[in-house]
């Protein structure tokens, strides 16, 4: 703890939200409600089960917002508040509702150490050529080119439904983190900042988090 | 370059290699391994398409009545700070 960190200031525009928000103005409300309120939905679902849990976890992070109105100083930006602010309901929330696994994702279970958070390899070792082999560590069973259509991917609603599986079955911080990245396409620094995690932190929960996705996927296409 | 990487290395460095987060030396290697590699190239085409298939999950829509209660809860608070 040496150095201090960069002064952050907000942008103009949640300057002008904040301040609007102050005054009460409801349109203003509205606004932030359209632009937010699904991320937050989302990013309780993480920590609870049950999408009307979440939600109601996400009403009740409004409150808190309007309650802490007059305290929030700006040392980060209104988005990431507003974020911290649900994450942090929804962890309590969440270790009062035990986590319980849908019938949906017993496809995901042959993926071995999927819902593990150890120190697993991006891909399986029976893959590689062991050490035995001339050409050790190359593949045995090379990936297959899959043969989906990028521009129709997300017509294909059963896939979308597995991957999303394939997402919440993963340990809950690989979990957070390829969700705030990947879906809700925040930045390695957003996500730093929100969940205080080191930059080498993010890119190691987020590299297991994509690699296993990865393995779903193919597991799936095959 | 000295050592090659093996294609069970090269699968750990893809995420640091999409990040910008390896040195000059890692990546050249990286990119000299994928120009001879079918497989690694496969493999990191996978990575991206991923990576491109989960941006594709939606956000749902505010429903009407989330609206509504947040509206409520939203006037509540103001006249709970006296407006």
């Amino acid at each position: 703890m040496t150095a201090s960190p960069p002064a952050f200031e907000l942008s103009p525009t949640e300057q002008a939200q904040l301040a609007a928000l102050r005054r009460g103005d409801e349109n203003a409300f509205r606004e932030l409600v359209a632009e937010y309120h699904g991320a937050m939905v989302r990013i309780a679902q993480m920590f609870v089960d049950d999408r009307d849990i979440a939600e109601q976890v996400a009403q009740e992070a409004w409150l808190g917002v309007l309650r802490g109105l007059e305290r929030f100083q700006g040392r980060s930006s209104l988005k990431t508040w507003l974020f911290t602010i649900v994450s942090n309901l929804a962890k309590t929330r969440g270790k009062r509702e035990k986590r319980t696994i849908p019938f949906s994702f017993f496809a995901l279970r042959k993926l071995e150490n999927y819902d593990q958070d150890t120190d697993e390899p991006a891909v399986p070792e029976n893959r590689f050529r062991d050490a035995k082999d001339l050409y050790a560590g190359h593949w045995a069973m090379k990936p297959v080119p899959w043969e989906v259509d990028p521009e129709r991917v997300a017509l294909n609603s059963e896939l979308m439904k597995y991957l999303e599986a394939a997402v919440e079955m993963l340990p809950e911080q690989q979990r957070i983190v390829i969700t705030l990245r990947d879906i809700q396409g925040w930045t390695a620094e957003e996500v730093c900042n929100a969940l205080g995690i080191a930059e080498t932190n993010q890119r190691v929960l987020l590299h297991r988090a994509r690699s296993k996705v990865r393995r779903a996927m193919e597991e799936y296409l095959q | 370059m000295t050592n090659e990487l093996t294609c069970q290395e090269l699968v750990e460095l893809v995420t640091d290699y999409f990040e910008n987060a390896l040195t000059e030396t890692e990546r050249a290697r990286v990119e000299q391994h994928l120009a001879s590699c079918d497989g690694c190239d496969t493999y990191v085409e996978q990575m991206r398409e991923t990576i491109e298939t989960l941006g594709k999950l939606q956000e749902k829509d505010v429903s009407a009545e989330a609206q509504e209660k947040l509206l409520t809860v939203f006037r509540d608070w103001r006249l709970e700070t006296g407006e």
